[in-house]
C-alpha cells in the first residue's frame, strides 16, 4: 500500500467513525438528561398516567403513547396497501419505459419537507374532516392520511428493491407451467419477497413514530387517549417539539425522558427489521 | 488521481474556501464588542426582549451586546437584586422584598379570547370562560349561540401566552385535556378563523378581522380599554433594575423605552407601555 492510500484510508477511518461516535454522544446525552427523571417521577407514573400537566407535577405520557400508536398503525392503513401495490406496478406489471418514469416521480415524494406536507394536510384535509365527518378536523383520521403518503417512498422503494431481488427464473418457471401473470405474482414473486416487504413495512413504521412536523400542524395535539378517528391527538415527538422551546428543570427532563421512550421504541423497529433483511439473505 | 492544481480548479474546493472565510470573518465581527448586558427572568418576556436585542445588535453594532436568559419571574427579581443580570425580566408585579427594585413597564401583555366572525355569541364573563376551558361548559347553546360542540383551542404548556392564560383565568385549575393544542398565536387564528364551533385565545395584537374578540366582563379588548385599566385579563412586562445602572444598561433601557423598541414589541402583539 503506498504512503497516500494509508492517509485516504486513516481520513476515511476517522470520518466513518465519527457518524457512529455522533450517534454514541445522542444516546449518552438523551439518556444522561433524562435518566433524573426515571429516579424523581418513577416509570409507573411516567409510562402510566394519562395526566400531562408540567405546570402542576403531572407527567403522565400514556396518551401520547397511544397517540403515536394509533396515529402509527393508521399511516400503515392507508400507506401500505397503497405502497405495495405501487411496488407491485411498477416491478412487474409497468411496462419498462413507464416505470423509468414513476420509479423517480415517487422518490421525489421523499424530498418534499414534511412542513409541506402538513401544510397541505392543514388547509386541506382538516377543514374537509370537520366540515364532512365532525369534531375538530385534527384528529387520528387527518394525521393517518398525511402521514401514510409521507412513508410511500420508503414503503415503494423497499419493496421494489425486494421483488425486484426475486430471481427471473422463478417466475420463468411459473410461466413455463402455464401459471398467468397474477397467479405468479401472488403465489410466487410475493411469498419469495416477504421478508423484504416486512422490512419495508418495519422501516416506514419507524419514519411514521418518527415524523413530527407534520403531525404537530394536523393532530390537534389534545393529552387525551383517543376513542375515536375523529379526535385529535398527541404524539411522543409532537409532545417533545411543542414544549421543547420553554421547558425547565422537571419538565424538561420530562421531555429527555419522552426521548428515551422514542429511542428505545425506533431502535427496537430497527432491529427488528434488520432481522427480517437477514433472514432473506439467508 | 487529482494533483493539487486540479483540485484547486473544482468549483467544490472553492466553494469551500469561500464558506471557511466567511466563517472566520464573522467570528472576528463578533468579538468586535466590548461586555454585554446581561438579562434573565420570565419566560414569557424572554423571546420578546431576544428580539429586542437581536435588534439592538443590528441597528447599534458598536454597543455592547445583550445576553438574554430564562429562569422565571421570580428568578429574574433574585438575578437583578443580588447583581447575577442587570436586569431582571418579570411577567407580575413586584412583591414584598422585591419592592426595592427599580421598575420600569415595558409593554403590557394582554389576552383576547376569540371566536369564530359567524358565532352568534359576542359576550363572555371570566366564569364562563373558565368554564369553558376546564370542560364544565361543553355546548355553545350554554352561551346563548348556536347548539354544536365547543371546540377548545389551548397553547403548548410552558409558552408565554399560556402562562398568562393560566395565571388570568384558569387560576390553578386545568385546562382540559381534550383541547386542542396549537404552538403559536398564529396557528391558534387560522384555527379559529375556519372553525365556527372554535374558542382560543391569543394576545391582543394579534387579532384581526378574520377572527372575533369576545367582550371580557362586558369589556371589549382592544388598547384604549387596556390602558384605561378596565380590560381584566392583562399583565405587565417589567424590566427592573438596582439602584444605579451603567451607562450600557441605560442605552438599551433608552432604545426599549424609545420609539424603535416600543414599535418592535407593538409589532410582536404587546401593548405599548405608552
Amino acid at each position: 500500500m503506498s504512503r497516500k492510500e494509508r492517509i485516504a484510508e486513516a481520513i476515511l477511518t476517522v470520518v466513518g467513525l465519527s457518524s457512529v461516535a455522533v450517534l454514541a454522544l445522542i444516546i449518552f446525552f438523551i439518556f444522561r438528561e433524562g435518566a433524573p427523571f426515571f429516579a424523581e417521577v418513577g416509570l409507573a407514573d411516567f409510562l402510566g398516567s394519562t395526566r400531562w400537566s408540567p405546570g402542576k407535577g403531572h407527567f403522565g405520557i400514556l396518551p401520547m403513547i397511544a397517540g403515536s400508536f394509533f396515529v402509527t398503525l393508521g399511516a400503515l392503513v392507508v400507506g401500505v396497501p397503497l405502497g405495495l401495490g405501487c411496488a407491485l406496478y411498477l416491478s412487474e406489471f409497468a411496462p419498462k419505459r413507464t416505470a423509468a418514469v414513476l420509479k423517480p416521480l415517487v422518490e421525489i415524494l421523499a424530498g418534499i419537507p414534511s412542513v409541506v406536507f402538513g401544510f397541505i394536510g392543514l388547509t386541506v384535509i382538516v377543514p374537509l374532516i370537520r366540515d364532512h365527518l365532525g369534531g375538530p378536523g385534527f384528529s387520528v383520521l387527518a394525521s393517518s392520511l398525511v402521514l401514510g403518503v409521507m412513508i410511500l417512498p420508503t414503503m415503494v422503494s423497499i419493496t421494489y428493491d425486494a421483488l425486484r431481488a426475486v430471481p427471473q427464473a422463478y417466475r420463468e418457471g411459473m410461466l413455463a407451467v402455464g401459471a398467468d401473470k397474477w397467479q405468479t405474482v401472488t403465489s410466487v414473486v410475493l411469498p419469495a419477497a416477504r421478508s423484504g416487504i416486512l422490512a419495508a413495512g418495519i422501516l416506514s413504521m419507524g419514519r411514521a413514530v418518527g415524523e413530527t412536523m407534520a403531525v404537530i400542524m394536523v393532530a390537534g395535539n389534545a393529552t387525551i387517549i383517543p376513542t375515536s378517528l375523529l379526535d385529535p391527538v398527541r404524539t411522543l415527538t409532537s409532545n417533545i417539539a411543542l414544549e421543547m422551546g420553554y421547558a425547565s428543570g422537571l419538565h424538561r427532563q420530562a421531555l429527555f425522558a419522552t426521548g428515551v421512550v422514542l429511542f428505545v421504541v425506533i431502535g427496537a423497529l430497527n432491529i427488528l427489521a434488520r432481522s427480517f433483511v437477514r433472514n432473506r439473505v439467508r | 488521481m487529482l494533483r493539487r492544481k486540479e483540485i484547486l480548479r473544482l468549483p467544490q474546493a472553492w466553494l469551500l474556501l469561500c464558506l471557511l472565510a466567511m466563517a472566520l470573518l464573522s467570528g472576528c465581527a463578533r468579538e468586535g464588542r466590548a461586555g454585554s448586558i446581561t438579562l434573565a427572568g420570565s419566560t414569557s418576556v424572554q423571546p420578546f426582549a431576544e428580539i429586542l436585542a437581536e435588534e439592538y445588535a443590528r441597528r447599534y453594532p458598536e454597543r455592547p451586546s445583550v445576553n438574554v436568559q430564562g429562569g422565571g419571574s421570580s428568578a429574574g427579581a433574585r438575578a437583578a437584586m443580588s447583581g447575577t443580570a442587570h436586569i431582571g425580566m418579570l411577567s407580575r408585579e413586584l412583591a414584598g422584598s422585591e419592592r426595592e427594585l427599580t421598575p420600569t413597564v415595558i409593554a403590557v401583555d394582554a389576552l383576547a379570547l376569540i371566536v369564530h366572525r359567524d358565532n352568534a355569541v359576542t359576550e363572555l364573563t371570566k366564569e364562563q370562560i373558565k368554564g369553558i376551558f376546564s370542560g364544565r361548559i361543553t355546548d355553545w347553546s350554554e352561551l346563548g349561540g348556536a347548539p354544536g360542540p365547543i371546540h377548545v383551542i389551548s397553547r403548548e404548556a410552558g409558552s408565554g401566552t399560556r402562562d398568562a392564560f393560566d395565571g388570568l383565568v384558569m387560576e390553578g385549575e386545568d385546562v382540559l385535556p381534550r383541547a386542542i393544542v396549537q404552538d403559536s398565536n398564529g396557528a391558534v387564528r387560522e384555527t379559529v378563523a375556519g372553525d365556527p364551533r372554535a374558542i382560543g385565545y391569543v394576545s391582543l395584537g394579534l387579532v384581526d378581522d378574520r377572527v372575533k374578540a369576545v367582550k371580557v366582563d362586558g369589556v371589549e379588548a382592544s388598547v384604549e380599554t387596556v390602558r384605561a385599566g378596565e380590560y381584566i385579563l392583562v399583565r405587565p412586562f417589567l424590566f427592573v433594575t438596582k439602584g444605579e445602572v451603567p451607562t450600557g444598561v441605560k442605552e438599551f433601557m433608552e432604545f426599549v423605552m424609545g420609539e424603535e423598541g416600543q414599535s418592535i414589541l407593538a409589532g410582536e402583539g404587546l401593548v405599548r407601555a405608552k
